[in-house]
């Protein structure tokens, strides 16, 4: 989130799109009605009537994997209708940047197309620079290749006729969407998006949220009150763990993680740290330098110095261009090149597309290591039903893990908010927290490398490890120590004490940190800030919901990011009643600025977008995989066989597997014309490897089931409760049919597809609630994440004739 | 004055954190069900659930509602149940003066099926039900164990939109009035269910049938007036007078 959960409360309108609220972050309607009850209009807009809907304005259906097409015809209509704020949108975004002669786009694709490679060279897409090295501009927007200009020809296509015939959402519906939204567009008005895993699972699942960022940059949504592009993170600690990089392209505070194309300390440097000439630009990330040396001395100590550029060279490097995300770990393990691994923190044989794949491929392990509170489908996926134990070769290990309420550490909500729970009761028997599991690991690991040596063992043994597991030890690390005695300002700092602010961290060894966004949340002055509750406030801050004093947030407690784009030029806000900051007798109060700079109308002020590289919020994104605007392109797998909007049928870099077990229907495939989306529920967590095993739980929501319309279920004889089989080209699978007016059938392409719903929180090793789910989704990601496309695909469906995976 | 809850059906999401929690809190244990074609689970009210969210939807001139019904005992002002069971067997339904709870004691295991059946028949709201093992009746608490050392109903205290709201009954009864003017204008059949017989308001946002078959006191003759109501408390006896 930019903003946070308590922000929601202050906008005037509020955009459902791409979750389900009230379902799956049932919290954050408290907000949402707080917002309703001051007069805000609350819209989903959602392939399914669901409890989110049902407490909204009002709900509009739209075919799963059209949100491109639905959000290109709000832009249009923004554009055309001037309803855009236009200061904002000239100051404080790139509207007015002049893009370079090699940009294009012509019938779907963007010039810098290779389709040997299935990529874009993205350098096609760069600004014109002046004389000395700043983007060209033209305030006025009438260069036609500003921004601004491009801006609007390319979403010219997507009128109102094109964009309810791709989408199945009446002209109607669209406009009020449109118009309802669009009223935001004031200096005094503020609109918020709320959006989760139904944007991001597409292969277009980035151009989803661009989308929804040039909207809210357009009406001036973003750094404000009530506004922003709020992502409603999971459950799980889901902030949290991309913060501290648990994927495998970043490592923690947001950096590229090192591969082979940058062997030395000073490659890697030299190709991360954007460069800007503008002195009207912050350019923040040109102090990653600071925050990657900060890092790197917290991994390796004393060992760390300028002369080994900070042991950089013993750090695992990826292949460049290589991608490790699960869809390609697991192929590689279909192929039998992976020999044991560790799953924790997830239940991957039940909730990673294809599973009947990713069963298999599980196999051909000789060990697993896996911790768990129970036996999941991962843990026991050699004894699913159908394969004899006796032929899987695969030695696991299963570790009982201490349930989250059995240890205390802190948790990152989506609102960057830094929260400490507190263990509620000892861990049972022999369960431990992973803390405590994975520093047993390296332990064992350092003592093995020291006895008995092997390829660089340095990188290992280097590594400044804790002997114990110890969360507040750790959160201190994270935040970061001085290793030598340095002044901040007045104060001195000695050896082995807390940073107060990440602007204290060097690039020379002189300070450590474990994720440089963090830096500031543990300090000398007030301990562990996650653990603050104090609910003081100025009135300023009380009149937007903003409670300093309350955990603490990153950046630097900084709760609505961007804010400086809540304030005109002169630093005065544009919602006095809803002010984020103000510039007050020299200074800034409310929030924590982005940035303490006076504002730009002084001469010695920085544009507001200070993480981007020129300073402005990108209307124009030249850095992502398939292009610098959106484009809609169908599904992968797509109930009609033409895209209205070119002649390129689906995204042009969309990743794909290409083993046997790894097909895909072709578009408007008769055997498979009904749209399948899957979802979580609000009474399962995720794949419900834990909620299943919780009675009360599996009471309120008992057994796999598809929700569908009357008018499908009248074509395939179906009635409500029937079992049936849904097929698609990869798998089958049970469930009970929930016929519902809930689900309606949408007019696409002048003809009336289906779509269906289902969950996928049920698995075998909770006998009669039904199987993966996943067995019937596609192996096909977006080229920037590799997030699968969980929320489209096709499948046919059939009254069965007998039921084995949910006999009771 | 006794306590009352106001359950604003206008903020419910249906989220069942008021169901669980009631298991939880009662330690009732989980009935084995199964997926029937409905969100709603277990089916109706049971001797393991006091309290359970009931989902219904209609078309109403093409737009969809969905409507959540957090069904409950509604601690009747004069409860039939009690007027009921003491005809059978006196002071085993009990009211508590200090906060209004009608409860049902472990006393309640000497009903037998039949008279069973004319306790649940007297309440309006079919929310009495009998463990057929062990004979007790059972139905919502008020958590009066709760209440009386100044707690809020589980229900209540884990609801997360103020669906579920508890008080003092004047204050309650202040707080459905304004919020039932605020939900009129958008929804102008918007009304507070029987809130002058109960102690459980329910505000409703659509036709009380729309929710559920007993949203409120014979929702077929619509609301009822307190004499009416207290003229249901004849039946038993008529019963009584045929066998």
């Amino acid at each position: 989130m930019t903003n946070h959960w308590i922000d929601i409360k202050n906008a005037d309108s509020i955009l459902i799109m791409g979750s389900n609220a009230a379902e799956h972050h049932p919290i954050s309607f408290k907000w949402v009605l707080e917002a309703k009850d001051k007069g805000a209009t609350v819209m989903h807009v959602d392939p399914k009537f669901s409890r989110t809907s049902a407490r909204s304005d009002f709900h509009v259906p739209l075919r799963s994997g059209t949100d491109i097409a639905f959000l290109g015809g709000m832009i249009k209509y923004i554009l055309e209708n001037d309803a855009y704020f236009k200061e904002y949108v000239v100051e404080y975004t790139n509207a007015s940047l002049i893009v370079g002669k090699d940009f294009g786009f012509s019938d779907g694709l963007f010039t810098g197309y290779d389709a040997k490679t299935r990529s874009y060279d993205k350098s096609k897409w760069g600004f014109e620079m002046d004389e000395n090295g700043v983007p060209k501009r033209d305030k006025t927007l009438k260069n036609p290749r500003c921004v601004f200009q491009l801006m609007k020809k390319h979403y010219s296509r997507y009128g109102i006729d094109a964009v309810s015939s791709t989408t199945g959402v009446s002209a109607e519906n669209l406009l009020k969407v449109y118009k309802t939204y669009a009223a935001t567009g004031k200096p005094d008005k503020a609109g918020t998006v709320m959006y989760a895993l139904g944007w991001t699972q597409h292969t277009v699942g980035v151009q989803n949220i661009r989308s929804a960022g040039i909207i809210q940059l357009l009406l001036g949504n973003i750094g404000v009150a009530g506004g922003g592009i709020n992502a409603l993170r999971g459950e799980p600690n889901v902030q949290g763990s991309t913060d501290h990089a648990l994927l495998y392209h970043i490592i923690p505070g947001y950096m590229a993680m090192p591969h082979n194309g940058w062997q030395t300390y000073d490659d890697y440097n030299k190709a991360n740290t954007p460069v800007s000439r503008d002195p009207m630009s912050a350019n923040w990330w040109q102090n990653k330098p600071k925050y990657f040396t900060s890092l790197l001395k917290a991994w390796y100590g004393d060992s760390a110095t300028q002369e080994n550029g900070f042991c950089y060279e013993l750090l695992p490097k990826v292949e460049k261009g290589e991608d490790y995300s699960y869809m390609y770990l697991f192929d590689r393990m279909y192929r039998n090149k992976i020999r044991g691994g560790i799953i924790i923190g997830l239940n991957p044989m039940n909730s990673i597309p294809n599973t009947n794949k990713v069963r298999k491929a599980l196999d051909n392990l000789d060990w697993l290591v896996a911790s768990e509170l129970h036996h999941s489908e991962t843990t026991d996926n050699w004894h699913r039903p159908g394969v004899d134990p006796k032929k899987v070769k695969t030695e696991v290990f299963l570790l009982p893990s201490a349930h989250r309420l059995e240890k205390e550490g802190s948790v990152t909500n989506s609102g960057r908010w830094l929260l400490w729970h507190y263990q509620v009761v000892p861990p049972a028997f022999e369960a431990k927290p992973f803390g405590d599991m994975f520093v047993g690991f390296m332990q064992r690991l350092k003592a093995l490398y020291a006895k008995e040596g092997g390829t660089l063992p340095e990188a290992v043994l280097k590594l400044d490890y804790p002997d114990k597991y110890d969360s507040d030890e750790l959160c201190a690390r994270i935040n970061g120590r001085f290793t030598r005695d340095t002044k901040v300002g007045d104060k001195l700092y000695k050896k082995g004490q807390l940073v107060p602010s990440f602007a204290a961290l060097q690039a020379d060894g002189s300070t450590s940190s474990l994720n440089w966004l963090y830096t500031g949340s543990f300090t000398e002055e007030d301990g562990n800030k996650a653990k603050r509750r104090d609910t003081a406030q100025t009135d300023m801050q009380k009149a937007i919901g903003l409670y300093p004093n309350w955990a603490w947030c990153w950046p630097v407690n900084r709760r609505v990011l961007y804010n400086r784009a809540s304030v005109d030029l002169n630093g005065k806000p544009y919602n006095p009643a809803k002010a984020v900051i103000e510039w007050k007798d020299g200074k800034w109060v409310g929030d924590v600025p982005d940035g303490g700079w006076p504002p730009l109308a002084t001469g010695k002020g920085k544009l507001p977008f200070i993480m981007t590289v020129h300073g402005t919020g990108q209307l124009y994104g030249p850095g992502r995989m398939d292009g610098p605007f959106s484009e809609h392109y169908e599904p992968v797998e797509t109930p009609v066989n033409s895209n209205m909007f070119s002649k390129q049928l689906s995204s042009p870099v969309y990743k794909f597997m290409s083993s046997d077990m790894d097909k895909l229907a072709k578009p408007a495939d008769p055997n498979y014309p009904i749209v399948l989306t899957t979802y979580n529920v609000t009474e399962h967590w995720c794949g419900g490897g834990e909620t299943r095993n919780i009675p009360n739980l599996l009471e309120a929501e008992p057994q796999l089931y598809v929700e569908m319309s009357p008018e499908l279920a009248q074509e395939k004889g179906i009635k409500n409760g029937d079992g049936v089989i849904v097929e698609s080209i990869r798998g089958r699978v049970e469930a009970i049919a929930m016929v519902t007016i809930r689900m309606r059938p949408l007019k696409v392409h002048g003809r009336i597809i289906h779509e269906i719903g289902m969950p996928f929180c049920f698995g075998w090793t909770t006998p009669g609630t039904g199987d993966s789910t996943n067995r019937l989704t596609s192996w096909v990601g977006d080229p920037n994440t590799t997030i699968p496309e969980f929320k489209a695909c096709c499948v046919n469906i059939r009254k069965a004739d007998k039921l084995t995976e949910l006999a009771t | 004055m006794p306590k009352t809850f106001l359950i604003d059906t206008s903020r419910c999401t249906a989220c069942r954190g008021c169901q669980i929690a009631c298991k939880e809190w009662h330690e009732l244990p989980a009935n084995q069900t199964r997926q029937r074609g409905s969100h709603q689970n277990p089916p109706d009210l049971n001797p393991n659930n006091y309290k359970l969210v009931r989902f219904s939807e209609h078309l109403d001139n093409g737009v969809i509602r969905w409507n959540f019904f957090p069904d409950q005992c509604r601690h009747c002002d004069v409860p039939p149940c009690k007027e009921m069971g003491d005809v059978y067997h006196e002071g085993t339904i009990i009211q508590d003066e200090k906060t209004g709870a009608v409860l049902f004691t472990d006393k309640t295991t000497v009903f037998t099926g039949e008279e069973f059946e004319q306790v649940r028949e007297a309440c309006p709201y079919d929310i009495p039900r009998r463990d057929p093992k062990t004979g007790l009746l059972s139905k919502c608490t008020m958590c009066n164990d709760r209440v009386q050392k100044g707690m809020l109903p589980a229900c209540v205290k884990v609801c997360p939109t103020g669906a579920m709201n508890f008080g003092e009954r004047a204050d309650m009864l202040k707080l459905a009035e304004s919020r039932l003017a605020t939900v009129k204008k958008t929804w102008p059949k918007a009304m507070l269910a029987d809130p002058g017989d109960v102690n459980v308001i329910f505000l409703l946002i659509d036709d009380p049938e729309n929710y559920h078959t007993h949203t409120v006191a014979q929702a077929a003759f619509g609301p009822m007036t307190k004499k009416q109501f207290l003229a249901t408390l004849a039946r038993p006896f008529k019963a009584m007078a045929k066998v």
